[in-house]
């Protein structure tokens, strides 16, 4: 059965059985292949996109459960908030084979607008369910740190 | 874009270069001395053509200079590397920079140290340094001669800056496009001068942005899991249960009535299920019914494996070291210290699970993989399909993670599309269930250290026996009196001034597959070896620093060795220039602090290893708390790799090399019972996360050798100094891994 949902901005009718997860429905229906798979059991984060603004794995998410939902995935990250993560991460080179990445970009975004400034602690219980086997951490917690940083600047120009 | 290109009646040249297209530009490659004639670009040769040509740069009239890799990015930022190589000896400017993975071709493409097209061994930069310069300085010394030739000026007359040709006299300049096509038609050099290291740009500056960073940030990056072709289907693998086990038949009726599945295939390794969606073919190889012939399949488990090394501990073994008379001088010593260490089965657990994309037709095979292999996928591929090598083209993406994981597992993926007659483009999916339970896994080892003290407490007798499977077979070439030379690397070749040391070795056949597992050999030789130093330190009352300053106080060249087997091939890389060990040792205990009180509960623990050519020495500073509960506070590294290429990628490296030792040594344990693997998903195989990640510092050993090691000599050190702090913190010695067993 037919699941609708708003994906990126854009209303999607996706066709699978109702019980696919998630990130199926995102990779092979909707073609968008940003979002990973890594466990299919919520434990690494990989398949990390938003519903309605909330960090959700994606592999254990029935897609009719987020029907008439907003569903924001890599390729749909924008906004201030995104864009500072995004250009944080760039300029620090926290990537290296880059496969977890998109999971972490979007446990970042989402953290960093719960808490503009967010704590080591705080990136800690925020992060720590997005496995990175190149162990990319202290590069991650670094570039949260420079995107609150980012974010403060602009807010303050903005002032 | 093809590229339209023509033979050179060059001859024997040392380089080739491409007359191409206006299009295309300039297109200059190194060729390899026993190649026997060169010829260009991408077209294919017939069969039995003997033209090798091996096109590194290719600069287009957009001014875009385009490198290709002959290894494959798995993260360890080899495509940065190559592109700052060349960019340096071509002076071009870093934004025009790009990046393509090569074509399977090993006669162009191959690592010049093992004779194939393949990535590993951490020595894509140290096998492409010298290479990749002469590209560059010839594509260089090509543009300035076809600068010289339009302005009608000397050649010595023209500079070439950031991406712009210069003749300062006159105060013309063009640019690397503008010259593009006259640069084609120029003679080739016969020699080229490469750049004194002491001038470098590129080379050795602190950031250059990594090229594949933008595409793995917004998520464009394509990996062999990502890619799609229209009508493609996708596969799954029901597996053994057991390692060695065959199918001895199978009944497809429900998974061929799950809604999506189109066929169901037996093939070597398993039965196969194609479907098409991931959903469908999952649940199509969940109810596939088959029964297995075990009667071949290993039925033993870890506790079984534990005995049998047990008792091989007790025995002498292959002789992989001898110095001196160790039996002997233990005989003789004024006290001995023993210890015994486990070190468990490792799964590689890269985050991209194996995958691979084919498309089979009657005269051609195209695999999409991130395979680092690619003589090896090519191989199989051909011997799969009956096809020819050349007939096999490999577009290599970016591999998910590593480690020694991504070897030839594209093969699998060109039996299920051979399966199914070619009636579509495959694409082979493994799970992290598959993964975890059919990877070929770090070997199980158990090691036994004997040291023997004088009346003056000085070390004079070292003896280290290790068991566990070879990973090489018997291979002749590389097998030496018996011993796997990964099986002891780190052991054997020890640089301390020892008057007597014997390593030897037993390698048990077991039915448990196994490979290389990020930094081999020494993820298990330098934690024994590191850290019974330090319990030697210990008991003669030295501090574990100064000791081993001590210890490396002469080169180990120096001094006579009786028995070292090792591949010739490898002989000249057994130790590391002196005083090289020594040297980050001093760097890192400098920069830590060494020999500065801690507070109660918090300890500092060093060591210093020496693999892949590389020295590297970490300081690790640890708390333990009243409860017992470990944290690691701090890492200290300083590293020896030679040139460094792009600082910013080694500590990047090795930041990452601590994070992946430092998980493997808290959690990692892949265990058997009765033959079947325990662990199936993260939650009982952990790798470390954000909360447990130390801080980082990395010291890079300014060099202007040529460059070596990185990825996997970031790995060994770790684990031995966090052992060594536990210890200073709590006086307690953990030498079975994990220390921290998932539950």
């Amino acid at each position: 059965m037919p699941t609708s949902l708003v994906l990126n901005g854009r209303r999607v009718t996706l066709d699978t059985p109702p019980d696919v997860p998630l990130l199926w429905a995102i990779r092979e229906n909707a073609g968008l292949m940003g979002t990973k798979y890594g466990c299919g059991m919520a434990l690494c984060g990989a398949c990390t996109v938003h519903v309605d603004g909330a960090p959700t794995r994606s592999c254990v998410t029935p897609v009719n459960s987020v029907a008439g939902k907003s569903v924001t995935t890599i390729e749909g990250a924008s906004g201030p908030v995104a864009r500072a993560v995004q250009s944080a991460w760039e300029k620090l080179d926290v990537v290296q084979c880059g496969y977890c990445q998109s999971g972490q970009i979007m446990s970042a975004i989402a953290l960093l607008e719960q808490k503009p400034s967010p704590t080591d602690p705080d990136i800690d219980a925020a992060m720590s369910g997005n496995i990175c086997r190149c162990a990319t951490y202290m590069r991650i917690r670094a570039a949260i740190h420079e995107a609150a940083q980012i974010r403060k600047m602009s807010r303050a120009d903005q002032k | 874009m093809r590229i339209k290109s023509e033979k050179l009646g060059v001859g024997r040249r040392k380089f080739l270069k491409v007359a191409a297209s206006a299009a295309t530009g300039l297109v200059v490659g190194f060729y390899v001395p026993w190649g026997a004639r060169v010829f260009a670009g991408k077209t294919k040769e017939p069969e039995d053509d003997v033209f090798a040509p091996n096109a590194f740069v290719k600069i287009a009239p957009d001014n875009t200079v385009t490198i290709v890799s002959k290894h494959s990015e798995g993260g360890q930022g080899i495509y940065t590397g190559l592109a700052t190589i060349v960019a340096e000896e071509l002076d071009a400017d870093w934004c025009q920079i790009r990046v393509e993975p090569a074509p399977a071709d090993r006669d162009r493409y191959k690592n010049l140290q093992f004779g194939s097209q393949a990535t590993g061994g951490s020595n894509s930069i140290a096998n492409s340094y010298d290479q990749y310069r002469r590209a560059g300085a010839t594509a260089r010394a090509m543009m300035v001669d076809a600068a010289a030739r339009r302005w009608l000026v000397a050649s010595n007359e023209i500079t070439v800056e950031r991406g712009v040709v210069k003749h300062p006299l006159s105060g013309r300049q063009a640019s690397f496009g503008d010259l593009a096509h006259d640069s084609a038609a120029m003679r080739i050099p016969e020699q080229v001068t490469l750049k004194d290291p002491t001038t470098f740009k590129l080379i050795g500056a602190p950031h250059l942005p990594r090229l594949d960073g933008k595409e793995k940030t917004r998520g464009t990056a394509v990996f062999a899991i990502d890619f799609v072709l229209s009508d493609m289907v996708t596969a799954l693998v029901a597996r053994p249960p057991r390692f060695g086990a065959i199918v001895k038949s199978f009944d497809a009726t429900a998974a061929r009535a799950v809604p999506g599945v189109v066929d169901v295939a037996q093939i070597s390794t398993g039965v196969a299920v194609v479907a098409k969606s991931f959903p469908a073919a999952r649940r199509g190889r969940d109810v596939v019914r088959i029964e297995w012939d075990e009667s071949q399949a290993e039925q033993r488990g870890t506790p079984e494996f534990l005995a049998e090394y047990r008792s091989l501990l007790e025995q002498s073994g292959a002789v992989a070291r001898r110095d001196g008379d160790c039996a002997q001088a233990l005989s003789r010593a004024a006290r001995a210290l023993s210890a015994t260490f486990e070190f468990p089965f490792l799964a590689h657990a890269t985050m991209e699970p194996l995958s691979a994309v084919v498309r089979l037709a009657a005269t051609q095979c195209d695999i999409w993989t991130g395979d680092w292999g690619i003589s090896g996928v090519q191989d199989d591929a051909a011997r799969i399909t009956g096809l020819k090598p050349q007939q096999i083209q490999i577009h290599s993406l970016y591999g998910g993670g590593s480690f020694g994981r991504r070897g030839s597992g594209a093969s699998e993926a060109v039996e299920i599309a051979k399966a199914i007659g070619g009636r579509a483009p495959v694409k082979l999916f493994w799970t992290r269930e598959e993964d975890m339970r059919g990877d070929t896994y770090r070997p199980m080892y158990l090691h036994k250290l004997t040291a023997g003290l004088d009346e003056q407490d000085n070390l004079v007798a070292w003896h280290h026996r290790i068991v566990g499977q070879s990973l090489l077979g018997s291979d002749p070439d590389w097998i030496k009196n018996g011993v796997d030379i990964t099986s002891v690397a780190g052991a054997s070749n020890i640089p301390y001034d020892i008057p007597n040391i014997l390593v030897d070795l037993h390698s048990p056949v077991l039915g448990v597959p196994v490979d290389q597992w990020r930094s081999v050999g020494n993820s298990h030789t330098s934690f024994a070896v590191e850290t019974f130093l330090d319990d030697v330190a210990y008991a003669a009352g030295r501090d574990p620093y100064q000791l081993r300053r001590a210890l490396l106080a002469k080169d180990p060249r120096s001094k006579p060795i009786l028995e070292l087997p090792a591949p010739d091939g490898m002989r000249p890389g057994l130790f590391a220039k002196f005083p090289r060990d020594r040297k980050v040792l001093e760097l890192a205990a400098e920069k830590a602090g060494w020999g500065t009180p801690m507070p109660p509960g918090q300890g500092r623990g060093l060591a210093v290893h020496y693999s892949f050519r590389s020295s590297l020495a970490y300081v690790a500073e640890v708390t333990v708390s009243s409860k017992g509960a470990l944290k690691v506070d701090r890492v200290v590294c300083a590293a020896d790799c030679g040139v460094a290429i792009n600082p910013d990628v080694i500590r990047a490296q090795v930041e990452g090399g601590v994070g992946f030792g430092l998980g493997a040594i808290l959690y990692g344990a892949i265990t058997l019972k009765s033959g079947k693997v325990e662990q199936s998903n993260f939650h009982d195989y952990r790798l470390l996360r954000m909360n447990e990640m130390p801080k980082v510092e990395v010291h890079i050993m300014p060099s202007t050798e040529p460059p070596t090691g990185i990825g996997e000599s970031a790995v060994p050190p770790i684990g031995p100094a966090v052992s060594n702090a536990i210890f200073a913190a709590t006086g307690k010695r953990l030498r079975a891994l994990p220390l921290n067993p998932v539950a």
